[in-house]
């Protein structure tokens, strides 16, 4: 399975350099070493999920009881988590983390993650949730650190999209 | 059973302890009785309040925790049930008030009114506690028992469907949300003096 480790690894090491405390994930192909990372790590609370709207309200929990997290989900995850984050993120003002596998872009191979890919960004503008694209190592780690600046400095959802030359090495 | 004569019956044990609670009758009728900063009200995003609920029991062990959820919201994320019952956590209480119907708009009738049962669902989940219970005297018992037994518990508590006249408070929702992260950053202070149960 090409997913890059070095890149998932670069992401992981920016979150916990942030000081992230909690994730929240439910697996996709792109995040299966983001994910492992956050099972192996014993400082890292890994909260799998059912749906992915689920882990709005664990990240808000998380946040107002002192707790720095992330949620991990593919842009079809961030699709199915729209109320959550607006009713619950948008409408009480909590910081939100969300890394996003922006699948069914340039170079997509499976049939049906192209729908998702067109709609992810328009959404995000939609909601007025600024995001930043993560396609190079080189940007990672400051874009990650950056992007949990705003969310906090605003108290709103921030998204950052993993992009396939990020995170798939072929 | 009335829901809010429940909440009466067992308001002095919230003191201490982190209460999260869902939209609607639930957060008027707790705030009717007496509002506290330690009491959070999810007032839209219908079912999370079971997750933020277990986003602040993982994140604080330290800290009792105690959700008043409905069989509306619960519908809405019985997912979360999984999540819940994975993790167990054993500061974490979960009430399930089940009136059957969708109270504040219109009381249309949820499947609970023909037979799904929350308790049962839990149990499958894996919660490790799961009940139900008709009763105030049941409800008392069975939310003593949850607390002392440290052990994540779901309680669904059987309650007429019926609600204060209006849903609206005087309690803003931000305020509320600053005041209860405010309340949340100070309660390790208490600690000692006051171990969650």
């Amino acid at each position: 399975m090409p997913v890059s480790v070095d890149s998932s690894r670069l992401i992981y090491d920016a979150l916990k350099g942030c000081g992230v405390g909690l994730v929240s994930a439910l697996p996709e192909t792109w995040l299966v070493h983001l994910i492992r990372m956050a099972e192996d790590d014993p400082e890292m609370v890994l909260v799998r999920l059912a749906k992915e709207e689920e882990g709005v309200g664990i990240s808000a929990g998380a946040h107002l009881a002192g707790t720095k997290s992330a949620m991990l989900m593919q842009n079809h995850g961030f699709l199915a988590s729209v109320n959550g984050i607006v009713s619950c993120a948008q409408l009480y003002r909590i910081p939100l983390l969300m890394l996003i596998s922006h699948r069914g872009e340039f170079g997509e191979r499976d049939p049906w993650q192209t729908e998702g890919g067109g709609v992810t960004e328009h959404v995000l503008q939609a909601l007025r949730i600024p995001f930043a694209y993560l396609d190079s190592p080189s940007h990672v780690s400051h874009r990650i650190r950056k992007g949990l600046t705003l969310a906090y400095s605003s108290n709103k959802p921030v998204a950052l999209l993993l992009c396939r030359d990020l995170m798939w090495e072929e | 059973m009335l829901r809010v004569d429940a909440l009466k019956s067992v308001y002095d044990r919230l003191r201490d302890r982190v209460v999260i609670t869902i939209m609607g009758a639930v957060a008027a009728e707790l705030q009717g009785i007496g509002h506290r900063p330690n009491f959070f009200y999810l007032q839209h995003a219908m079912g999370l309040a079971s997750s933020m609920g277990l986003g602040v029991a993982l994140t604080r062990p330290d800290l009792s925790v105690v959700v008043f959820d409905g069989d509306g919201s619960i519908l809405m994320n019985l997912g979360g049930l999984t999540t819940l019952a994975r993790y167990r956590p054993k500061n974490l209480v979960h009430v399930v008030f089940d009136n059957e119907s969708l109270l504040s708009v219109g009381g249309f009738p949820t499947a609970t009114s023909t037979g799904s049962d929350i308790a049962a669902m839990a149990a499958a989940a894996g919660v490790p506690r799961a009940a139900t219970v008709r009763t105030l005297e049941e409800f008392v018992a069975a939310f003593d028992d949850a607390l002392a037994a440290r052990e994540l518990t779901t309680i669904v508590a059987k309650v007429d469907a019926k609600g204060p006249a209006g849903f609206v408070t005087d309690l803003a929702l931000l305020e509320n949300r600053f005041e209860f992260q405010r309340w949340l950053k100070t309660a390790g202070a208490s600690r000692s003096s006051h171990p969650a149960a």
